[in-house]
C-alpha cells in the first residue's frame, strides 16, 4: 500500500523558515482581533444607539459577517475592492477580511453578553451626570468584556485558523503561504502540511492556554 | 447604466456550483453527524480519563486550519494509493471536521439532561439503551439543536475551501466566472447572496429555536 519515502529530514530543514510564518500567521491574528474587537465596540454602541440608520448599517455588517465564508470575506477584499479601484496586497486583504469577520462574530458575542446587565445600571449613570458615552465606557462596557472574554478567545483561534486562507489570494509570507512554496519547490506535500498543522495545532494551545491565564489574573474576584 | 456580459448560462454555472455546495455539505453533515453523536455518546461512558485519546484526536481537527486538513487528506490519499476522487476526500475531511464539532454539541446536551431525570429512569426498571432513547435522546435534542444548526450552517460555509482540491462548488465557480467575464465585484456579490440566501434564514431558524426552547423562559 505504501510504497512512498517520507522524507522527514528534507522537510525539516526548513523548519525555520516556517516558524517565521508562524510568526506573521500570529501577527496577522493578533492584529485583525485589535480591529475586529474596536469595530465590534463601535457596532455594538451603533446598535444601542437605537438610531435607524446606524443600527441598521451595524446589523447588515453582522448578519453578512456571519453569513458568508470567511474565504468570500477575503476574496471580495482582495477581488472586489480591486474593481473598486483599491488594490489591497495579499497581507493586507487578509488581513482585511479577518477583521471584517472578527468584527461581526465579536460584536454578535457582546449583545450575547450585554443581556444580563441590567438597563437600569445606564439609567442610574446617566442620572449621576454622565453621558451616555461615559456610563457605556465606563459602567456597562468592562462588564460586557469580562462576560464576552471566553468566546473573543474562541474567536482569537478562529481567527489563526482562517490567516491559512491568505494562502488562496497570494500570501507567501505566513504559515500556510511558506508552507505552499516550500511544496511547489520540493512537492513533499505530506510532510510539510502535516509540520504545519503541528504548527498550528500548537498556535492555538498556546493561545487557548495564555488566554485561561489572563482570566485567572484579570477576573477572580 | 449598468452592463454585464452575464448570461443565464453562467447563472446556471452558478447554481450548479451551489448544488455542489449543499450536496458537499449534506453528505458531511449527515455522516459527521452520525459519527458525532457516536463520539459523544462514547465520550460520555468512557468518562474523562478513558477519553483522552478520543478526545486529544478530535481536538486536533479543531485546532489545525480546515485547509491544512483537506491537503493533508489528500496528499495522503494519494500516498495510500486510495484513488479517491476530490470530492470524496472532502466529504470524508469534512466529516471529521463535522464530527470533531458535533462530538462537543452532543456531550454538551447530554451532560445537560439533569442526572437524577436519567437515574430515575433507571430505577423505574428501564435499560440504559431505553434510557438513551426515550429520556436522553428528547431533552438532549433540544439543548443540541440550535448549536447543531449552527454547525451545519458553519460547515456550509467552511465547504468553500474544498475550492483547493478542485472541486467547483459555489465560490470556485464564481472564480471562474471573475477570470473570464472580468467583473469580479457584481460576480462576488451574487455568489455572497447566493451564501446568504441559504444561510439567513436558516440561521434566523435556529436563533428562534434558541430562543423558544431555552430552558429559562424569560424570553
Amino acid at each position: 500500500m505504501f510504497d512512498y519515502t517520507f522524507r522527514w529530514n528534507q522537510a525539516l530543514r526548513s523548519l525555520p523558515q516556517m516558524l517565521e510564518g508562524a510568526l506573521v500567521t500570529l501577527e496577522i491574528a493578533v492584529l485583525s482581533m485589535i480591529i475586529g474587537l474596536a469595530i465590534a465596540v463601535c457596532l455594538t454602541v451603533f446598535r444601542l444607539t437605537g438610531n435607524v440608520l446606524l443600527s441598521g448599517f451595524a446589523r447588515t455588517w453582522i448578519e453578512i459577517a456571519r453569513n458568508t465564508p470567511a474565504l468570500f470575506q477575503i476574496y471580495m477584499a482582495h477581488f472586489g475592492l480591486g474593481s473598486l479601484g483599491i488594490h489591497l496586497n495579499p497581507y493586507a486583504a487578509l488581513l482585511a477580511g479577518i477583521a471584517f469577520n472578527n468584527a461581526g462574530y465579536l460584536s454578535e458575542n457582546f449583545r450575547g453578553a450585554l443581556k444580563p446587565i441590567p438597563d437600569t445600571q445606564m439609567r442610574a449613570g446617566r442620572s449621576l451626570g454622565m453621558t451616555w458615552l461615559q456610563s457605556f465606557r465606563l459602567i456597562v462596557m468592562p462588564q460586557m468584556l469580562r462576560v464576552a472574554f471566553l468566546p473573543a478567545t474562541n474567536q482569537m483561534i478562529w481567527a489563526i485558523l482562517m490567516t491559512s486562507l491568505g494562502v488562496t489570494v497570494g500570501m507567501n509570507t505566513d504559515l500556510a503561504g511558506i508552507t505552499q512554496e516550500l511544496n511547489a519547490r520540493s512537492f513533499r506535500t505530506f510532510e510539510l502540511f502535516a509540520i504545519a498543522a503541528v504548527i498550528y495545532y500548537l498556535i492555538a494551545k498556546f493561545v487557548t492556554l495564555a488566554a485561561r491565564m489572563v482570566a485567572w489574573r484579570m477576573f477572580r474576584y | 447604466m449598468f452592463e454585464t456580459a452575464l448570461t443565464a448560462n453562467d447563472l446556471a454555472f452558478l447554481a450548479k456550483g451551489a448544488g455542489m455546495t449543499l450536496m458537499v455539505t449534506f453528505v458531511s453533515v449527515a455522516a459527521g453527524t452520525l459519527f458525532g453523536i457516536l463520539f459523544g455518546v462514547l465520550r460520555n461512558q468512557l468518562g474523562p480519563i478513558w477519553s483522552v485519546p478520543l478526545t486529544f484526536v478530535l481536538d486536533v481537527f479543531r485546532s489545525v486550519p480546515l485547509l491544512i486538513q483537506l491537503v493533508l487528506g489528500n496528499a495522503f490519499q494519494a500516498i495510500a494509493k486510495m484513488g479517491w476522487e476530490p470530492f470524496t476526500t472532502s466529504c470524508v475531511i469534512l466529516s471529521l471536521y463535522t464530527a470533531a464539532y458535533c462530538t462537543e454539541i452532543v456531550r454538551g446536551a447530554i451532560d445537560a439532561v439533569p442526572p437524577t431525570t436519567r437515574r430515575a429512569a433507571r430505577s423505574l426498571g428501564l435499560t440504559w439503551r431505553q434510557d438513551m432513547v426515550y429520556i436522553v435522546a428528547p431533552l438532549a435534542t433540544r439543548v443540541a439543536l440550535p448549536s447543531w444548526i449552527g454547525l451545519t450552517l458553519g460547515v456550509m460555509k467552511d465547504s468553500s475551501l474544498v475550492l483547493w482540491l478542485g472541486l467547483i462548488e459555489l465560490l470556485r465557480a464564481s472564480q471562474i466566472l471573475v477570470t473570464r467575464l472580468q467583473e469580479p465585484l457584481f460576480i462576488l456579490m451574487i455568489c455572497g447572496a447566493i451564501y446568504f440566501l441559504i444561510s439567513f434564514p436558516i440561521a434566523r431558524f435556529g436563533g428562534y429555536l434558541e430562543r423558544r426552547w431555552s430552558p429559562d423562559d424569560r424570553n
